[in-house]
């Protein structure tokens, strides 16, 4: 059995460049359960001062329960959580969610009907000096776009402007942290793309310290400066969105970031032998001769793979396309390979293969691959 | 086709499907109900106008206006004490980590179904002044402060219409979004400030609904200021009535009817204000406010308020059983079950009629929404909103002078309980016609049945539990009406209800346990069928 420590040089760099600043929020072995259900276990984690950190897992995987524990809407069973070096959840410790910095986007934007747009917004700060206030609110309004709403219900605007109140509101008492509890689910699709940018250059503008949370892949890879994947109440793997992407862990997070092919080979003498061919030990990430004789599985994204049509008759090509989807922009053919593993190809929409139909597969990377221990 | 196919689609041509007739029919439906409430209410204005140059006179007489003021008073009171009770109760048993939690809301709302007067009877024949209980216990050296007069018709009433605001609450803060609660605490707003800021406005309309519920049940109340000696409208135009002066009484009613107008206003401005607003959708179940070990010291509120509303009258009626021994016994005032028949089955007539009316007009306004059908649906209601006290002196001389031959008899008694009760058979008809899938109905005429036989064998089986409920809720309110019941009876006519009324007229307490427990039971099985009905 082989050890898997690698960390890949990308992370190293971001970490250590993180790790020059203080941690702003962290959380240390924090547990909750519901009944006998483990929702969030052993969970440790650090954000650092002006990073937009996204929680990224399936639905189930307890990361709306972890913004909630830090946010104070929910008591951890164990565990420490510090935001800005003071603890604000312990062992001997709780403090109230209106005593601490931490701010709440809610999924459902949670506007108050009964006030208007520039009241929701002074929500937090109505102990600041009138004139201060108002100057508060007139600022964040400007910010996300919406000066002219100040006077509106939050009944008379769209989706997406009432995530722009929301989370000016959330700016508005300047939180140390600002929580974000899925908050493109409500928007429509078309609306999602956009607000995504327009989000992130509003905390960004702020140099607010944000953390997020999602089960779109997607959204985490294209806001986030990192993320963090989630599986089974506890923190599987964190880093810059590429790594995480390009270098996963764990098969799970191979899996979840997108679609994710694998094949099996021996190594020996610096190469490794697969249904793909003859793979130099160079290009998998961080293999050396001490692994030799190994089996391991090599992880091929789509976009890492070609197929062409093989000639008529047996003996050409390399396996045969078993399905195909089309999605639009591209078509993306599973391929079986000739040894019986299954890889993804994404191709050009204008490429068009048949079903059934005989393919040579060939590998086209420019980056190092991820392998894993065979299973 | 056949000959006698053609003419038969012939006849369907010409009949518009036979449209036309039912509209008839159904105009003809619409305009005798109009008729039903108008001519006898109107009579009032006749009635009044007898006084002549006295109308202004009798208007600012010093009298009337105590009785206006006293009126407006005692429902400010009422409705004041309401609020204090229900909003507090709503909030523990909804947001509160309160044990028995399902227990205690259906507790707490059981008084709703009981008439205050069974409370203000209780109440006075125990509490009243030189009462029994006060008597025995004064040796005791325990003073209990005696219920009568304003104070005590207050007490009565708030013990018994608070269920509304409680009710009108709890289904606001149901339905409130508890992520705006955690939003306000997220923005440093402590519990409290939460609760002030957000959660109160959320449920203002609700409570205000429920207030002005309150409001129209302590106006039109009968029996407990007649039981308290105050001199309200209700107890006014009684006693105006007692002594031959028709024309003043009218004058009053007509005052009183104004006054529930001005209320029914208010309340209608309400619910029209709540339609349409943005609102929030993010609800994860209410938000839980853990009590930790207060909860058990919290139940005392609850209790508190069962005890004085259910708990108290019950043991003051079993008292007065267990005490009524031949000493409590005269000739002619003994408790006889033919009350009880009497009661069943004037009520049991009024359930059979109002579902016959209510019918017609249910199906229709469920399924179509022409002028008509909208205007049928909602005269009744002003049946409904007008006093019983009032409804049973336009009645009374109506009957009177018009139609002479009805005066005091059962048809004009269970002709007033079907304008007063029927909306509840409109309410539970149409609703369960709502749910009816016309597609149903359809299929049901594509598969060959006409428009009765698809009426019959679809909509019919399937309304059947609405028209039960209907009926069930009409029989029960009218077992417990007092005052149209008291003026309207034929001569020698009592029911459980007129017996208790003579009884605490000559002060024989002990002969009324019986019918009280009686009408205590007959209280619980309405507020069963009504959970049920809630249920569906």
């Amino acid at each position: 059995m082989i050890e898997r420590t690698v960390p890949t040089a990308a992370n190293d760099r971001v970490e250590h460049e993180r790790q020059r600043g203080d941690p702003v929020l962290e959380l240390d072995e924090v547990w909750r359960s519901f009944g006998p259900e483990l929702a969030v276990e052993e969970f440790s984690l650090s954000v650092y001062e002006g990073e937009l950190l996204t929680l990224l897992g399936p639905s189930g995987c307890g990361k709306t329960t972890t913004l909630r524990l830090l946010a104070g809407l929910d008591r951890p069973d164990g565990g420490t959580i510090r935001v800005d070096d003071e603890t604000v959840a312990g062992p001997e410790r709780f403090v109230a969610p209106d005593d601490r910095d931490v701010g709440l986007v809610f999924q459902s934007f949670a506007l108050f009907p009964h006030l208007t747009v520039g009241e929701n917004v002074a929500f937090g700060i109505d102990d600041w000096p009138a004139d201060e206030r108002d100057e508060r609110v007139a600022e964040l309004l400007e910010l996300v776009g919406l000066s002219e709403y100040r006077t509106s219900a939050p009944d008379d605007l769209s989706g997406g402007q009432r995530q722009r109140v929301a989370l000016a509101r959330s700016l508005a008492p300047e939180p140390d942290v600002l929580l974000l509890d899925e908050p493109f689910s409500n928007l429509d699709v078309s609306l999602r793309t956009e607000m995504r940018e327009e989000v992130r250059n509003i905390i960004k503008e702020t140099g607010v310290t944000a953390v997020s949370v999602t089960h779109d892949q997607e959204e985490a890879l294209s806001i986030s400066d990192r993320v963090a994947v989630i599986h089974d109440g506890s923190v599987e793997q964190v880093g810059r969105p590429e790594v995480v992407f390009e270098q996963p862990e764990s098969r799970f997070v191979a899996e979840f970031l997108g679609q994710a092919g694998f094949v099996s080979g021996e190594l020996a003498s610096e190469a490794v032998e697969t249904d793909l061919g003859t793979l130099p030990a160079d290009v998998v990430e961080g293999l050396g001769p001490e692994y030799d004789g190994a089996t391991i599985d090599v992880m091929v994204r789509p976009d890492d793979l070609v197929a062409t049509p093989a000639a008529e008759g047996p003996g050409d090509g390399n396996g045969e396309i078993v399905h195909r989807e089309y999605t639009g922009p591209s078509f993306v053919y599973q391929v079986r390979l000739d040894g019986g593993d299954v890889v993804y190809c994404e191709h050009n929409h204008a490429d068009n293969l048949e079903l059934d139909q005989r393919v040579r597969v060939d590998l086209q990377v420019d980056h190092p691959l991820a392998w894993f221990p065979a299973e | 086709m056949s000959g006698r196919e053609r003419v038969g689609s012939v006849l369907d041509r010409i009949a518009g499907d036979g449209d036309v007739a039912v509209d008839t029919g159904y105009a003809a439906l619409a305009m005798g109900l109009v008729l039903a409430l108008v001519l006898p209410l109107g009579w009032l204005l006749f009635d009044a106008a007898t006084l002549g140059s006295r109308v202004v006179e009798l208007t600012l007489d010093s009298k009337t206006l105590a009785v206006l003021g006293r009126s407006i008073g005692l429902v400010t009171v009422v409705t004041g004490g309401s609020i204090l009770v229900g909003v507090p109760l709503a909030v523990l048993t909804v947001q509160a980590s309160i044990p028995f939690r399902r227990f205690w809301t259906v507790l707490i709302a059981l008084p709703l179904a009981v008439p205050s007067y069974l409370g203000a009877f209780a109440a006075i024949s125990a509490f009243g002044p030189s009462g029994p209980l006060s008597d025995a216990l004064a040796p005791l050296g325990i003073t209990v402060p005696t219920v009568e007069g304003f104070l005590g018709a207050s007490v009565v009433l708030t013990l018994y219409t608070y269920p509304y605001v409680f009710l009108t609450t709890r289904a606001s803060l149901l339905s409130l979004d508890a992520s705006l609660v955690e939003a306000a605490r997220t923005l440093n707003c402590g519990r409290l400030e939460a609760f002030r800021r957000v959660t109160l406005p959320q449920i203002l309309p609700g409570v205000a609904a429920g207030a002005l519920l309150v409001a129209l049940y302590a106006l039109a109340d009968f029996g407990t200021p007649n039981f308290m000696n105050l001199e309200v409208f209700t107890q006014f135009i009684y006693s105006r009535h007692n002594a031959h002066m028709q024309g003043y009484a009218a004058l009053l009613s007509i005052q009183l009817l104004a006054v529930t107008a001005v209320i029914l206003a208010a309340e209608s401005r309400i619910s029209a204000d709540d339609s349409g607003a943005y609102a929030s959708r993010g609800n994860r179940g209410a938000a839980e406010l853990d009590l930790g070990a207060w909860r058990y010291p919290a139940m005392a509120m609850p209790a508190l308020v069962a005890l004085l509303a259910l708990v108290l009258p019950i043991g003051i009626f079993t008292m007065w059983f267990l005490r009524g021994g031949p000493g409590y016994e005269f000739a002619q005032l003994s408790f006889s079950w033919s009350y009880g028949w009497n009661s069943v089955y004037v009520s049991m007539a009024a359930a059979a009629v109002s579902v016959l009316v209510a019918l017609p007009i249910a199906l229709r306004s469920a399924t179509k929404g022409s002028r008509l059908s909208s205007l049928a649906a909602r005269v009744p209601y002003v049946g409904y909103a007008t006093p019983g006290i009032v409804l049973a002196i336009a009645l009374v001389s109506f009957s009177l002078d018009v139609v002479p031959a009805f005066y005091k008899t059962l048809p004009l008694l269970v002709f007033a309980y079907v304008v007063r009760f029927m909306p509840q058979a409109i309410g539970s008809v149409r609703t369960s016609t709502m749910q009816v899938d016309r597609r149903l109905i359809e299929a049901a005429r594509t598969l060959g049945r006409s428009r009765m036989e698809a009426f019959r064998s679809v909509t019919l089986p399937l309304i059947a539990p609405g028209i039960v409920t209907g009926a069930a809720l009409v029989f029960l309110t009218s077992m417990k009406e007092l005052p149209a019941t008291l003026l309207l009876r034929p001569l020698g006519f009592d029911t459980l209800v007129t017996f208790i009324w003579r009884a605490e007229e000559a002060g024989m307490y002990g002969q009324a346990a019986i019918p009280a427990f009686v009408l205590v039971l007959v209280s619980g099985l309405s507020m069963a069928v009504l959970l049920a009905q809630e249920d569906n």
